[in-house]
């Protein structure tokens, strides 16, 4: 008897030091609590946020919903010249989906993952949730995966796709500021835009919301904050302004100064003036087949003969870009780069 | 939080179990749960993945096959990620004993590693050339302490070993043939390149310096004790990448690179050039980055020997057209005699520590191209080129 107290003993401080040594996570992602009621709907828990950006990231067409959850009685404070420098204990939450009928969001949808920012004590971290088949709950996953997804797309067009899941290296491959896991969206000027929040009778402005809950401090009148335009709304902001902030947010990640693709040269963040690191008759450095067969990043006027175009249109795994999380045609953004394009001088 | 939390270590063995079918998930996890220290050793046999491996935010970590063409890793089918193995923002991280075959970009990339060693690795494509292959074989970019010795690299569309943006390099006793270039130091600082064989390429070994990097400026390296031959593939490379403007018949080429020592290598059967040493401002290449050199400087070729078959070139070029107008063989060494006034003293002669110095050379002949003015008086005298620069200093390298 007296062994096996010893044994039990023993085996509760081996677990508590092991514990106290290791992070521990949930392996449920339902073990957060951050949503309640059927989870594929997706109801936020009381202190847990929506949100969204003006224009957000192209993932092969998957539908996101942004939450977050700062720490209780914590704020974050203004800052217009980047991301948010959200305080330790923040939970950035996004759950990527597809309708099953993009004309018919009732018909209902599948959620695929679910992956979490969390800001600790040592710096943000990374994890992805993977839905489980019955939509009931996700599982935490390290390694990534490959789900097969069929949806109807906004054409009517029934379309197939082999869903990819990151791992959590591939997290940072973009989530990276000089090797450092950050995160990319929210932004005050990607957050100035209304949101319908639940219960309210019209949207607000989420900059207001946040300062009138008490997440945002010394935030300015909404008229001195920048604002991205929204890619494909022409009222939201002007040619150049809306292919900016696209290339802003699909490729500034890696491509600015402290990024992973900091070793081409090209840095297509919203502040850059140089032409040439913008990519205009830019040659190519390491792009490899990834030219196409042309000769610079962007020709002026010339959409065809740019780099930049036949990246983004290549769906071939060694030329295509962002090399991660698009394996299909964004014809949409397309037209607005060509005709970006097109239109300079 | 509910208190149900497991450890994620051993939720993770638990999963690992799991997936044992599954190799990709596998060496992935693997890589993603390797402790500080730790060797990671992957099993003989022939592995298919369809997606990038990736290892990050490591030190002393040892990857370790069982051996070249025992252990081989194919990426042929790729579905994501554009390289095979891809290591980022790690310290003393050694990978050996293995093959990469067939990825769609390129096969090992290494970014921001303190301390990367790569020991009896193949990164090859199989079949024939192709524009097609990925562009780089061995892809260490913004890394200090590289070390690639007893490798080979095969079929790469841009250049098989390829050192970029990096400090302190050793490439040694490593094989590097049908790429467009065998091996390639780029934008790169103290490197030596020694006891390798480059053939069957379009160009053999190149040192270039490009604008619009973020690592600016190479310089101090030396190439010596090389086999280059038979560099006469046509040129495969994608239009738009530099490598694309290379001739076949390439032995070495230095672009706009500074302080460079070639010498006790053999130089033999490639039929354009077996050495030639150019400006930026050869390429014709638009420059808009104001911190950039286009002009090679302190370029010193020694003791080397030099054989080519008798014949044109190989690059059926109009350069090398009037090239034959000026004697009935293609020299061996062409300069194309573009230069910085800033390094030339008040009586136009080079500065000395600048100098292009082209001496002792066996079966040595060389031409002044006179690219600046427009190829009017291309020379053949070796006279101004004798000359000789103090030797470069070997690397002091900090690598496993």
């Amino acid at each position: 008897m007296r062994t096996y107290l010893i044994a039990a003993c023993l085996l509760a401080l081996w677990l508590t030091l092991v514990s106290w040594q290791t992070a521990t996570v949930p392996e449920k992602l339902s073990d957060y609590g951050f949503f309640t009621g059927d989870p594929v709907r997706q109801q936020p828990a009381a202190g847990v946020v929506p949100y969204t950006l003006n224009t957000p990231l192209f993932s092969d067409y998957a539908e996101k919903l942004r939450f977050i959850k700062l720490p209780p009685g914590q704020s974050v404070a203004y800052n217009d010249t980047a991301v948010l420098h959200f305080p330790v204990g923040t939970t950035l939450i996004k759950t990527f989906y597809y309708p099953h009928d993009f004309r018919h969001p009732a018909k209902g949808r599948r959620l695929l993952e679910t992956r979490l920012l969390v800001h600790q004590p040592d710096g943000w971290k990374a994890l992805v949730y993977v839905w489980n088949p019955e939509q009931t709950d996700a599982l935490l996953e390290v390694a990534g995966d490959t789900k097969t997804v069929q949806y109807v797309d906004a054409r009517g067009t029934a379309r197939q796709l082999a869903y990819g899941i990151p791992n959590l290296n591939q997290c940072k491959g973009c989530h990276n500021r000089q090797e450092v896991l950050t995160p990319i969206g929210p932004s005050v000027r990607q957050l100035n835009g209304d949101l319908a929040y639940a219960g309210a009778e019209k949207k607000e402005n989420q900059l207001r919301h946040w300062q009138r809950t008490g997440m945002l401090t010394d935030l300015p009148p909404l008229a001195d904050c920048p604002k991205t335009p929204v890619w494909d709304q022409p009222e939201t902001g002007s040619l150049n302004d809306r292919a900016r902030a696209w290339l802003d947010i699909n490729c500034a990640h890696c491509h600015n100064p402290r990024g992973p693709a900091m070793t081409s040269g090209l840095n297509l963040s919203i502040g850059e003036t140089n032409s040439t690191a913008l990519g205009i008759l830019k040659t190519p450095v390491a792009a490899g087949r990834g030219s196409g067969g042309h000769a610079f990043d962007i020709v002026p006027g010339k959409p065809e003969a740019s780099i930049l175009i036949y990246r983004l249109y290549s769906t071939d795994p060694g030329d295509r870009m962002p090399e991660l999380g698009r394996k299909t045609v964004h014809t949409e953004s397309l037209e607005l780069l060509r005709a970006w394009i097109k239109a300079m001088e | 939080m509910k208190p149900a939390l497991l450890l994620l270590t051993t939720w993770l063995f638990a999963s690992t179990l799991y997936a044992q079918s599954d190799v990709q998930k596998r060496y992935q996890t693997k890589l993603i749960l390797a402790d500080d220290g730790s060797t990671i050793e992957l099993d003989a046999g022939r592995f298919t993945f369809t997606s990038s491996l990736s290892l990050q935010d490591k030190k002393r970590i040892v990857i370790r096959g069982k051996g070249i063409d025992k252990t081989v890793l194919s990426f042929k089918g790729q579905t994501d990620g554009a390289e095979g193995l891809r290591v980022s923002n790690g310290e003393n991280i050694v990978i050996e004993n293995l093959t990469v075959q067939d990825t769609q970009g390129d096969g090992i990339k290494t970014m921001n590693v303190k301390g990367i060693t790569f020991r009896n690795v193949k990164v090859e494509w199989t079949g024939p050339p192709k524009s097609t292959n990925g562009g780089y074989g061995l892809y260490p970019v913004q890394c200090d302490n590289v070390v690639i010795e007893g490798c080979t690299a095969i079929g790469a569309s841009d250049a098989g070993i390829y050192v970029g943006q990096s400090r302190g390099i050793i490439v040694k006793n490593s094989k590097a043939y049908h790429n467009v270039a065998g091996i390639e130091i780029e934008n790169s600082r103290d490197a030596d390149v020694f006891d390798n064989e480059a053939y069957e390429n379009t160009g053999g070994i190149l040192v270039f310096d490009l604008p619009d990097l973020v690592q600016k400026k190479s310089g101090n390296v030396r190439v010596f004790n090389n086999y280059v031959h038979d560099n006469n593939l046509p040129n495969f490379a994608p239009e738009g990448n530099i490598v694309a403007t290379v001739s076949a018949g390439t032995g070495l080429l230095i672009l706009a690179a500074n302080a460079v020592e070639v010498f006790n290598n053999r130089f033999i059967r490639n039929q354009s050039t077996g050495t030639g040493i150019i400006s930026y401002l050869f390429t014709q290449r638009p420059i808009t980055d104001k911190a950039y050199y286009p002009f090679p400087t302190a370029v010193s070729i020694h003791d080397n020997i030099y054989e080519r078959n008798p014949g044109p070139a190989i690059a059926r070029s109009e350069l090398f057209a009037l090239i034959l107008k000026t004697g009935s063989e293609i020299p061996h060494i062409l300069y194309d005699g573009i230069v910085d006034p800033a390094t030339l003293d008040s009586n136009g002669k080079p500065l000395p520590e600048r100098r292009i110095c082209i001496r002792n050379n066996k079966n040595q002949s060389l031409i002044n191209l006179d690219a600046g003015q427009g190829f009017k008086s291309m020379a053949r005298d070796a006279a101004p080129f004798d000359c000789q620069l103090p030797p470069l200093k070997a690397p002091a390298l900090n690598a496993r």
